[in-house]
């Protein structure tokens, strides 16, 4: 292909006189992206340093020594192996409860007519306004009576209390049923027609072609369960039921100026996100994207 | 499969056939498969989001004590309490002096990286990753880092002012200054999601358009001002609402770094709900207030729908 006889613009040209070695965003990134890391850095910097290092001002820029101790000293003051199991069971079965219970409801608003189905979802879509603050005391009753009245494990205190009012959400019922409903329905009516029942058709059609929107919910609700705090500080009060956020905060109560410990801490708290980060990252980051994409 | 009523209705006046008792059982059978399917979520979203909306709009009216046990109702007087509430008037200003600098804070941030990291160069995927990484870290662990970083006696950002020249600062320790640490705070944690919103938008961009821009003699900032900010106009309208939402909602932060204090110089609205709610146990009170929060978001996000519509350029 040869080029086009037009006149070389002088922007183009000016590109080209000077060129450093190097592109100049560099000189921008480079600054920026330490600002954004360096409280990860200091984190890790503090946690090993010890508490009369901490202290001091102008602070200690490198440690003269490696004090790994903080962190068995930190795992004695507050279980922080318990605290991520805990936020690993409640996002594990959040998110395994969202797939299942929100493909369910948003399969039949998509496809099926039933009576009451303009009604309910138009409910469900009201809820999705309503900031949580509205409901948390309402719902701090609900849980409290369920688990005097009914099942202990959904109570307050129990992490049931964490997984049961998030096992399905009305974000996940009207994302799942806006993407089924752009699913071409012939597949589905052929399934039908060969003899293949309502929850094959879901199971072995529907669900397979839903690939995306089932990671993007995924990611988004795992994301949501695993930094939630202001529900477990209301539901839960004791320390082996806590999460890592609800976990971490308490351990600051009790060793408040504490800085390595602290700061041990925090890495303990925050590890497991980023190593999960960091491997899904594409995931993650296709998923935050998606929200941006379908709310503009 | 979407007959019109008109036919449905026909079909029913007509005597039954094989065909039309077919067509019954398949429709009687949709409606047992429809109530089955959605019963599991929807008897969770009822009893955790629409019982409780019910109910603390009642609540809102009522004198809810946990401690009393009896519940009275009394009128709007809970309103009426929130009207001449000291704390509620400082709590409403700092709430709307964080969102008024938070939200362009982190948009502008995110803009600005986002457009700065949008080129193929060496090393993109670190400097990218390092702002994804504020995305992965919760709000406990963030406000512990920042207290400590703007620690007045012993921090690094001291250290840093002090070499510059600027003296020692109290940060959160002071009526003035605490509001303003919480804000930086939390633009440094929003930063990589505001950044993944405006870099995928850019990367939706066609090349054509700031090619021929370029072509019509177009400067880089001319580019930039007139192509790239207009169509990035809904990916600022949707940041601009969400971020809104999410500030008007701060707590996280608060609660962590100084409990609404010194003086009630960070108190924000979700804080003082928050605190009669589960601290004095005043459930008809925290209520009201929690309406009050509810329907102010909803009027600014519709102010900022309507208004947004002006300056958003949606591509066909």
């Amino acid at each position: 292909m040869s080029a086009p006889a037009i006149p070389i613009p002088a922007a183009a040209a000016r590109k080209r006189r000077r060129r450093l070695p190097f592109s100049p965003w560099h000189l921008v990134l480079i600054p920026a992206t330490l600002v954004l890391i360096f409280p990860f850095a200091w984190l890790l910097i503090t946690s090993v340093e010890t508490s009369s290092e901490a202290l001091r001002f102008p602070p200690l820029l490198t440690p003269h020594h490696l004090e790994f101790s903080n962190y068995p000293q930190a795992l004695q003051g507050a279980p922080f192996g318990r605290f991520f199991i805990n936020s690993a069971v409640v996002a594990v079965t959040v998110v395994i409860g969202n797939l299942v219970l929100c493909s369910l409801a948003g399969y039949a608003f998509a496809r099926y007519r039933f009576l009451g189905r303009g009604l309910l979802f138009a409910l469900i879509m009201a809820t999705l306004m309503v900031p949580f603050q509205v409901t948390m005391i309402p719902q701090f009753i609900i849980t409290k009576w369920l688990g005097v009245h009914l099942l202990a494990g959904v109570g307050i205190n129990h992490i049931g209390a964490l997984i049961l009012p998030n096992a399905a959400t009305a974000f996940g019922v009207f994302f799942l049923r806006q993407f089924f409903r752009t699913l071409p329905i012939e597949y589905e009516e052929a399934a039908r027609v060969d003899g293949a029942s309502r929850l094959k058709v879901l199971w072995r059609i529907v669900l397979p072609l839903s690939g995306p929107a089932l990671s993007t919910l995924a990611a988004l609700t795992f994301l949501d369960s695993w930094n939630n705090f202001l529900w477990p500080l209301i539901a839960i009060t004791s320390t082996n039921n806590m999460t890592l956020p609800l976990g971490l905060a308490t351990f600051q109560g009790a060793h408040s100026t504490e800085w390595p410990l602290l700061m041990a801490g925090n890495v303990m708290s925050l590890a497991p996100m980023m190593v999960i980060f960091f491997v899904a990252q594409r995931y993650f980051v296709r998923s935050v994207a998606a929200t941006g994409i379908a709310g503009a | 499969m979407l007959a019109p009523v008109a036919a449905l209705r026909r079909q029913r006046r007509q005597p039954a056939t094989r065909a039309t008792r077919h067509r019954d059982r398949v429709r009687a059978s949709e409606q047992i498969a429809g109530w089955s399917f959605v019963t599991p979520g929807v008897v969770i979203i009822m009893l955790f989001g629409i019982v409780p909306i019910v109910w603390s709009a009642v609540m809102s009216f009522q004198q809810n004590n946990l401690l009393t046990g009896n519940t009275p109702f009394v009128g709007v007087s809970n309103y009426r309490q929130m009207v001449h509430d000291p704390i509620v008037a400082q709590a409403i200003s700092n709430t709307l002096v964080y969102t008024a600098l938070f939200v362009p804070g982190t948009m502008l941030v995110g803009l600005f990286l986002a457009v700065a990291m949008n080129r193929q160069i060496r090393f993109i995927s670190v400097y990218r990753t390092a702002a994804y990484a504020t995305m992965a870290i919760s709000t406990i662990s963030e406000a512990l880092v920042f207290i400590w970083l703007f620690d007045p006696s012993y921090g690094i950002v001291n250290y840093l002012f002090s070499l510059v020249g600027i003296g020692q600062q109290p940060f959160l320790n002071s009526t003035s200054e605490a509001l303003y640490v919480i804000i930086i705070m939390t633009i440094w944690g929003w930063t990589g999601f505001a950044v993944v919103i405006y870099l995928a938008a850019l990367q939706g961009i066609p090349k054509t358009l700031l090619e021929a821009a370029a072509i019509d003699g177009a400067g880089r900032w001319a580019t930039f001002r007139r192509v790239t900010l207009p169509l990035l106009s809904p990916a600022s309208l949707f940041l601009l609402v969400w971020l809104t939402i999410n500030a008007l909602q701060l707590f996280d932060e608060v609660y962590l770094s100084t409990a609404g204090g010194p003086l009630n110089s960070t108190s924000v609205l979700v804080y003082y709900l928050y605190e009669q709610a589960f601290t004095n146990f005043n459930f008809g009170y925290a209520s009201a207030i929690a309406y009050f929060l509810f329907v102010v978001i909803i009027i600014v996000t519709a102010v900022q729908f309507w208004g947004g519509r002006r300056f958003v350029h949606y591509r066909s």
